[in-house]
């Protein structure tokens, strides 16, 4: 990695703010930070930066209204949602908005200087959590004839694979390794399947949501 | 997330975005809170009647001001003045001039009706514009809402307006002179009259008179009993916070000296809050795989402080088997604790179909598995004899300094 990224943090807690900053001191180049989500866009189009940490949880509509202010302006921009929220729906929305990922607020310094990194190189970052919600979502249709269903609306054996094994907690270098292909298709599949939870049409994506939790 | 509508009544607009004329029937129907449909149903159907209405409209017109501009009515502003008495009074000379020379013209539906329409026209207007102004004050105190369960509480005062006697008094002379005009111009006042109008016309009178107070009345409830319940909602919430978060925070600070059980504490109250910010029903440990695995990571986290990471895909009943399965898992992430402390620990459960699959990882130092002596009991009797002795498998993936992970897998 030649130059660190530039990183602009947005959540609505002050102090949370501050201990990101100081964990990230040195991994990357954080220019800004903001609290709200009229002053996060107006900062974000200001610096331009490379990443911006997301609150997924703010009044005035949180991350998702961050990301529809700014992606029309500056469209180079990428987001990595960090939140203590784990509900689903919250997960879903702020993919589906754009983000390119989703690590929760207990990640570590190194872990997260290293997302956002990925997020940076274009690459998406999912958290085990999201991993297992993506497989949820697309579960119970591995054996559904292919003319059935769109083909964003499944996973192909090779991604499920990869998901499988980031929501067992393996990096992506040792998933790389157990399966036997590059860390490049790695990232490749994950990518895909970010895609795929942004543009399927599947209509369990939003319902099942709401229904985790009631299975049986 | 407790949404609050603001029922402040409007203000009496003109509402030309709205409005299909002039936007008077807009307005008053935001104003009385009915679809304006049904008031320019009426005005077309009077106007047909006769053509009083349209100077009616006309004078609504004129009079009530704009949403959009300087609130101030049409004819004020043509005035170049503030409203005062000498305006409206002159207003009223202008319109009965106009009155008249309709009179004189023959456009007219006869003396019976309009002047008696006009006075009660007057009072109602009067006695509708005090009782509309402030059923309930709105102070909202808001915090900031915060998404996601935390509700931001509003305080409201519950306020009667108080009335101007004087104004409700003319007001309501006004409308008993227009139903008396109105009886007397058709003779009904005459004995052996048709009682029936008679009755008719006070209970309109009445009606008119009383309506606002009903409303207002009715309005002042429907509040009240939301308030009631805006409050049941907060004292809840406050209990709540009361009998978990301001617990645990107390307790934290007790023992800070001992970050391991700090943590744990955090780590208990975190979850109990999620479980009851997402208001699903509780699953009982006794329901379903997953259940089960949630109550049994949650003890380990407890016993021992250590963060555990539980993702479930798919679910299934709490059989014997699984219940197997539930204990052999317990058993690998206690092994994962105990010998790869300050190490990351994710469990992964999957079920699909009649096969589940469960893997216990750590990011521990690792070990030689074969150097393990054979009475060491833990993962060979409690994982992996638990799992063969109820059909299943497990098998164990470790190497010095790469963690390890047990892999769980129960098939019908």
């Amino acid at each position: 990695m030649s130059t660190p990224p530039r990183v602009v943090l947005v959540d609505d807690h002050g102090l949370f703010r501050a201990g990101v900053r100081a964990e990230l001191d040195g991994l990357v180049e954080v220019v800004g930070d903001a609290g709200t989500v009229g002053e996060a866009i107006e900062c974000i189009v200001e610096k331009e930066p490379d990443v911006v940490l997301l609150d997924v949880q703010m009044p005035e509509g949180g991350g998702v209204e961050v990301i529809r202010g700014v992606a029309p302006r500056r469209p180079a921009v990428r987001f990595l949602a960090l939140s203590v929220s784990d509900a689903p729906e919250d997960v879903i929305s702020i993919i589906r908005a754009g983000a390119r990922g989703y690590v929760t607020k207990t990640i570590s310094g190194p872990e997260l200087a290293d997302a956002v990194r990925r997020v940076a190189g274009g690459d998406a970052v999912f958290s085990p959590r999201l991993a297992g919600f993506v497989l949820d979502a697309f579960a119970g249709q591995e054996g559904a004839p292919p003319e059935v269903a769109d083909e964003l609306d499944q996973l192909t054996a090779r991604e499920r694979e990869v998901l499988r094994h980031i929501a067992r907690g393996y990096l992506y270098k040792e998933i790389a390794l157990r399966l036997g292909i590059s860390a490049k298709t790695v990232e490749a599949h994950v990518s895909a399947v970010l895609r795929k939870l942004q543009l399927s049409n599947r209509h369990e994506l939003s319902r099942w949501a709401v229904q985790r939790g009631w299975v049986e | 997330m407790v949404t609050v509508s603001e029922t402040q009544p409007a203000p009496l607009r003109r509402d030309r975005s709205k409005g299909v004329l002039g936007g008077v029937c807009a307005g008053l129907g935001r104003r009385l809170g009915i679809d304006p449909l049904i008031l320019r149903v009426g005005f077309v159907i009077a106007a047909g009647a006769g053509g009083t209405v349209v100077i009616l409209y006309a004078l609504c017109w004129a009079l009530m001001p704009a949403a959009e501009g300087d609130g101030r009515p049409l004819m004020a502003r043509a005035v170049g003045r503030r409203e005062s008495w000498m305006v409206a009074s002159g207003l009223v000379l202008l319109m009965l001039a106009v009155l008249l020379l309709f009179r004189a013209w023959g456009v007219w539906v006869g003396d019976a009706v309009v002047w008696p329409l006009l006075l009660a026209t007057g009072g109602g207007a009067l006695i509708w514009r005090q009782s509309q102004g402030a059923a309930v004050v709105d102070a909202p105190v808001r915090e900031r809402a915060r998404p996601g369960g935390g509700a931001g509480l509003p305080r409201r005062v519950l306020r009667l307006a108080r009335p101007s006697l004087a104004i409700v008094a003319v007001g309501a002379a006004l409308i008993v002179g227009a139903a008396l005009v109105f009886l007397w111009l058709n003779g009904a006042l005459v004995p052996d009259r048709d009682v029936t109008l008679a009755v008719l016309v006070v209970v309109t009178a009445m009606t008119l008179i009383l309506a606002p107070w009903w409303l207002r009345l009715a309005r002042g409830l429907t509040e009240e009993r939301s308030e009631r319940i805006r409050t049941q909602e907060r004292a809840e919430l406050a209990a709540h916070l009361h009998d978990s978060v301001l617990q645990t925070l107390a307790l934290m600070q007790k023992r800070a000296e001992d970050p391991r059980e700090v943590a744990a504490l955090a780590r208990r109250q975190e979850r109990e809050l999620r479980a009851w910010l997402d208001a699903r029903p509780r699953r009982e440990p006794g329901a379903s795989l997953a259940a089960a695995l949630e109550a049994a990571v949650a003890e380990i986290e407890d016993a021992h402080g250590v963060p555990v990471e539980l993702v479930a895909v798919g679910d299934r009943r709490l059989d014997e088997r699984a219940e197997a399965l539930v204990a052999a898992t317990r058993e690998a992430v206690l092994n994962a604790v105990k010998f790869a402390p300050r190490a990351a620990i994710s469990v992964y459960a999957e079920v699909r179909g009649e096969r589940v699959e469960v893997f216990v990882r750590d990011r521990g130092p690792g070990f030689d598995l074969d150097a393990i002596p054979a009475d060491r009991r833990g993962l060979r009797e409690s994982v992996l004899g638990r799992m063969e002795r109820h059909g299943g498998r497990a098998q164990i993936h470790t190497r010095p300094g790469e963690g390890t992970e047990v892999e769980l897998v129960m098939s019908a």
